[in-house]
């Protein structure tokens, strides 16, 4: 769990270019940490090499926040 | 061993740059700092009313078969790419024939979208390859600015105007070494212009229509996989090609698929900044741009690919 937590923080970092100190669960992409669509739609696409997954783009448009992702990456994990 | 080598190279720009600022004053709501954080481009070229795709392709072509050292007469094939023809018919292919004054060879028009250039050069090289045509001039030419719909700030800002063509003959050096290409017609609904022409009136929506973030996500994933899998066809790298000319659409889908492809942005041709996003036209403007300036030299390995509606996408590996 804290293994993904820190995987999901990581990815964050890098495509947002913002250090993984700043970085809070609660952590909003847009608000808080400066991402816009596109950094998003790069984000999700991260996510999905790291963890080898799909997320499907109805599912995606709900990733808002560093939880959030952590929940579905969670949830989703094979 | 026969090969589809590059002979010439020419392109052609409408008129002056417009900036992001101009388009701005014009009336577009927008501004450069949102379209160059989210696209890079700074200016692209605009084409004054009534210039014609076939237009561009002449300026281009004439480029071309002077660099090539041949005249429009010993041209046996003329393709040209495009999604904003001259006409529903005849072809934008004929009328560049007709310019260019050569009567006789096989022509036609290539619809892949932002692909087409691509998909044309490898059509082109299966003709000669095959032993049936020797000299194939291969264009990409649009007005895409034709197609915009000047009220939806998401798209109008990232199309441009222009035109580029390659000259390949048959040869005994290399050469087009591999080819990939794709299509996948069940995303047709994420980039489109979805209307027709009938009972003499525009039926459906005569405008680009996209889904910005899915075309994103798309082509992103559809370069990087079609580079990997063209090198592969011809045994070697993709880290280990000297150019990449990628479609010009979004500096950022091209920065995405050069860092997945193990290539740094020294190595990437890169001309969305000035020229926006010309299509067909995007990938023979940025390599004649590189071939001009002195980067691309000849006995380098070279991809140029494309991603576009349809889907469309493809690869072309070359050595120059």
């Amino acid at each position: 769990m804290e293994n993904i937590e820190q995987r999901v923080k990581k990815i964050v970092a890098e495509q947002l270019g913002v250090n993984e100190a700043d970085i809070k669960n609660e952590s909003s992409f847009v608000d808080d940490l400066g991402a816009d669509s596109l950094d998003t739609v790069e984000l999700v696409m991260a996510l999905e090499e790291e963890f080898e997954c799909e997320i499907p783009d109805d599912q995606a448009e709900k990733i808002t926040s560093v939880q959030q992702a952590i929940d579905y990456v969670v949830n989703n994990k094979k | 061993m026969l090969f589809a080598r590059i002979a010439g190279v020419g392109s052609y720009l409408p008129g002056k740059p417009v900036s992001n600022n101009e388009l701005a004053q014009r009336g577009v709501d927008t501004s450069d700092d949102w379209i160059s954080t989210r696209t890079g481009i700074k200016t692209r070229y605009l084409a004054e009313a009534g210039v014609t795709s076939s237009e561009l392709a002449f300026e281009a072509s004439r480029l071309a078969i002077s660099d090539a050292g041949i005249r429009a007469e010993d041209i046996d094939l003329i393709i040209v790419a495009t999604s904003t023809p001259d006409y529903i018919f005849p072809s934008t292919a004929c009328l560049l024939q007709e310019k260019l004054g050569n009567q006789g060879a096989m022509a036609f028009d290539v619809q892949a979208v932002c692909s087409g250039f691509v998909y044309a050069v490898t059509i082109a090289e299966k003709f000669i390859r095959s032993g049936s045509h020797k000299k194939a001039l291969v264009v990409g030419a649009e007005v895409f600015s034709r197609i915009l719909d000047w009220n939806d700030r998401a798209t109008c800002v990232l199309f441009g105007d222009g035109a580029g063509a390659v000259v390949l003959e048959a040869s005994d050096k290399p050469g087009v070494l591999a080819t990939a290409t794709h299509a996948d017609g069940s995303y047709n609904h994420i980039l489109s212009v979805p209307g027709c022409v009938s009972r003499g009136q525009v039926v459906g929506d005569p405008f680009l229509r996209m889904d910005g973030q899915a075309v994103f996500k798309f082509a992103v994933r559809a370069l990087t996989d079609v580079a990997k899998e063209c090198c592969a066809v011809a045994g070697i790298g993709s880290e280990s090609i000297d150019w990449l000319v990628p479609h010009q659409a979004n500096i950022r889908i091209i920065e995405s698929t050069a860092k997945k492809l193990g290539l740094p942005m020294e190595k990437v041709v890169v001309t969305v900044d000035q020229h926006g996003n010309t299509s067909a036209a995007s990938v023979p403007l940025a390599l004649d741009a590189a071939i001009r300036d002195g980067r691309v030299k000849r006995g380098q390995r070279v991809v140029l690919e494309g991603v576009g509606g349809g889907f469309t996408w493809g690869a072309v590996l070359l050595e120059y």
